[in-house]
């Protein structure tokens, strides 16, 4: 075969060709003209055009999230790799994976703080998984087809090129995926012997079990979910989901205990303090989930299977890790279980299942909806309704704050892939651009973002990128006009000093909307929001919907910060109660 | 429960010597918050491009655990061998000293340098650069000695260690 040879920028398209991207997000300048050229000159790839190159990165992951696909992404030097840091920040914290390309001065300015010169590679070593400065185009496929490979094995998560202009114009030699192979990094996927079946007598032996599943199990491919779902069913053990783990086990099982931690269920929080088995799938005893950590779970063995050795006893001391790909290790687990003929323990399981149900029967989400003020609970239990009965297929996005632990505690997530939010770094901003990368990936679905008015307002110029792409996206407001998790720990923690959490001047978002050729709806009573949910699902094109609810509605049940897991408020009746610790203010 | 005493653990690291891969290693003890006791880098196989770095930390055996899964975690680097752990490790520091001085001190340095095995290896009428190698401490010893001899700078590595045996 003859040598491929061709400039850097063509080079990097035909690299990308043969990784099978569809699509870039992006926001050209300087200092990627060269790559611009090459986007210009094929018909392949398709360039959604960001307004904000943060945005392109949400969108990005929004994209790659719902796809389990790489989301590709495409920024200029100097500002624009540094507006795109908090989307790849975000990406790290919860294993997105995404390749960010971004423009570089030429080689032989690096250095010399020339027009638009960042150090990108410097800046972004902390919030990458791996990143890469080309110095010679006869780099660039490998480099590219690397960080393919770095962005999706393993634990996933972004990597960027930087690219200096010289390289893109400099011509160099093409070469396939198939003889790329990165020299030390090769990650373990298949557990060590011996610890499925150490995993199943414990599974056997277990009298108050409970499976704590999250991110890794949807990041393991839908067949993972599946085999979860199946091994769940197999021993009749609870399991409980966190804010990532959503859609990973069907919402609506009787065996799904839903959501926990600090704003999770009471039965799923309960059930995890007393359990004597937790068995975690893909998840990492992050803070939000653990409460007080000497408190957490006293009586329980645990069991962790996560692809990163690093995950392993980092906060939570386990007496089993097992290090391998959720999908793989569940798979052992399930045909081990089958194969082994092993039975729950009925006699302690029943008994198990009776204090589940008295914690369930304390129904923690119960809320009360008067006639004429709209609360965020009955709003979103109305959107799912709606959705319910809607023939296509529905992905949530959210933003971050109150708007997003309502939406995590109120809608219903069966399946995964459909649920995008922002956990780990919780990035307000995320649910817009996020859902135009959903909508990009699934144009026939049916794509909302629940956001709050103020999250909405960091990176609503990507409305201009919605109305460009006709991507029919439903922005649903919770609009209380404060930041609401800002204001319910001011109230909870600060006296009720509300410092700066309320936002004045607001806009009037129909009229937003309608500035950017979307459509604006407004429901200010709970007798008009049906009405509303209904024709902003029917309208054919992006829409906000701004829903006016209670202003002073806290998120309950809650953790407070410093305390345990199981030490809750289920609603402002207990917050009286409530003595946050000092060792507990100072915790976010 | 957990232990709570600090231990001090030598680490060998072999990883890709390619640009930014020192300052992902010390970025991560920074950015997460652990201690460099002391740190030496050199390459070991040039033919390949590996570097051995070889890091002195100390924390929690929790914190140790945590050290060694995030550097093994690390795209370029290829292995991480907790020496300490291990089992028994030969591990060395060299110094250069300078001691300026004439007379009676001067002569003195040079006496206890014979004695700690260190060698001039610069001279002139008032000065004399020693080398010394062996461990932190019989390092440290020197120095002190040298102090009042005239001492008026030092240039010492890290730790530098392999593992005993096959």
């Amino acid at each position: 075969m003859t040598e491929e040879r061709m400039n850097g920028a063509a080079l990097i398209i035909r690299a990308l060709q043969d990784q099978g991207v569809d699509t870039i997000f992006g926001y050209p300048g300087g200092a990627v003209l060269p790559i611009y050229d090459e986007i210009f000159k094929q018909n392949q790839l398709r360039h959604i055009l960001a307004r904000q190159e943060g945005g392109a990165v949400h969108s990005a992951e929004g994209y790659a999230r719902s796809t389990g696909k790489v989301g590709v992404v495409l920024v200029t030097s100097g500002p624009g790799a540094t507006n795109a840091v908090t989307g790849l920040t975000d990406a790290l914290m919860d294993s997105i994976p995404i390749v960010c390309f971004t423009g570089q001065v030429p080689t032989h300015l690096i250095g010399n703080d020339a027009f638009q010169e960042a150090d990108t590679t410097g800046i972004t070593r902390p919030c990458t998984k791996h990143n890469y400065l080309i110095k010679s185009p006869d780099d660039v496929a490998r480099v590219v087809h690397e960080a393919f490979q770095v962005a999706t094995s393993g634990r996933p998560g972004p990597v960027v090129i930087d690219v200096p202009k010289d390289v893109q114009f400099g011509e160099g030699t093409y070469v396939p995926p198939t003889s790329v192979r990165h020299r030390s990094y090769n990650p373990q996927t298949e557990p060590s012997p011996g610890k499925v079946d150490e995993a199943l007598s414990m599974l056997a032996a277990a009298k108050k079990p409970i499976f704590y599943v999250g991110g890794g199990v949807i990041n393991a491919g839908p067949a993972a979910s599946e085999t979860l779902t199946k091994l769940v069913h197999a021993t009749g053990y609870p399991c409980t989901q966190t804010l990532m783990g959503l859609g990973a086990f069907p919402g609506s099982d009787p065996l799904s205990l839903g959501m926990l931690g600090m704003h999770g269920m009471y039965e799923a929080n309960l059930a995890m303090h007393q359990s004597d088995l937790i068995v975690c799938v893909g998840a990492r005893f992050d803070d939000r989930v653990t409460g007080r950590l000497d408190a957490f779970a006293p009586n329980a063995k645990k069991i962790h299977i996560d692809i990163d050795p690093s995950s392993i006893n980092k906060n939570v001391r386990v007496d089993l890790a097992i290090i391998g790909d959720c999908g793989i290790v569940l798979d052992q687990l399930l045909d081990g279980w089958k194969a082994k003929k092993l039975k729950a323990d009925g006699a302690a399981l029943a008994d198990w299942w009776k204090s589940i149900n008295t914690w369930r029967e304390r129904k923690c989400l119960n809320y009360i909806q008067g006639k004429d003020i709209i609360k965020p609970q009955y709003a979103l239990q109305r959107l799912q309704a709606h959705l319910d009965k809607d023939p296509r297929e529905a992905f949530i996005t959210t933003e971050v704050g109150q708007h997003q632990m309502w939406a995590a505690q109120y809608l219903k997530f069966e399946k995964p892939n459909r649920w995008m939010t922002s956990g780990g770094l919780g990035t307000m901003g995320y649910g817009l651009p996020a859902a135009i990368g959903v909508q990009i990936a699934h144009p026939d679905a049916l794509v909302v973002d629940v956001s709050g008015e103020a999250s909405f307002l960091m990176n609503m110029q990507e409305m201009s990128c919605a109305a460009q792409y006709k991507v029919p996206i439903k922005v649903f407001i919770l609009n209380n006009e404060w930041m609401g998790m800002v204001r319910q720990w001011q109230e909870l923690l600060h006296g009720g000093r509300y410092a700066e959490s309320y936002t004045a001047s607001l806009p009037d978002f129909v009229k937003l909307a309608e500035c950017f050729g979307w459509t604006g709806l407004r429901a200010t009573t709970p007798g008009e929001l049906d009405d509303v949910i209904a024709k902003m699902i029917a309208t054919d094109g992006p829409v906000i919907a701004d829903i006016c609810i209670a202003k002073d509605e806290n998120c309950f049940p809650m953790i407070p910060s410093g305390a345990a897991h199981c030490d809750m408020l289920l609603g402002p009746s207990d917050e009286n109660q409530s003595s946050v610790s000092s060792d507990g203010m100072v915790l976010v | 429960m957990q232990s709570q005493t600090i231990e001090r653990h030598t680490l060998s690291l072999l990883v890709d010597n390619e640009p930014g891969v020192l300052a992902r290693v010390i970025g991560l003890f920074s950015g997460r918050g652990y201690n460099i006791e002391s740190l030496t880098v050199a390459e070991v196989n040039p033919a390949e491009h590996i570097s051995r770095i070889i890091v002195v930390t100390s924390g929690t055996p929790m914190i140790i655990e945590q050290i060694k899964a995030q550097l093994d975690r690390l795209v370029p680097v290829h292995s991480v061998n907790d020496l300490t752990a291990e089992g028994p490790f030969v591990a060395r520091e060299l110094a250069m000293v300078k001691v300026v001085g004439k007379g009676e001190t001067r002569v003195e340095a040079l006496r206890i340098a014979d004695v700690f095995r260190a060698r001039p290896v610069d001279s002139t009428i008032e000065s004399f650069v020693f080398e010394i190698t062996g461990s932190g401490e019989k390092v440290d010893a020197f120095i002190d000695l040298m102090r009042p001899l005239g001492m008026t700078d030092v240039a010492r590595t890290g730790s530098l260690a392999i593992a005993r045996g096959r």
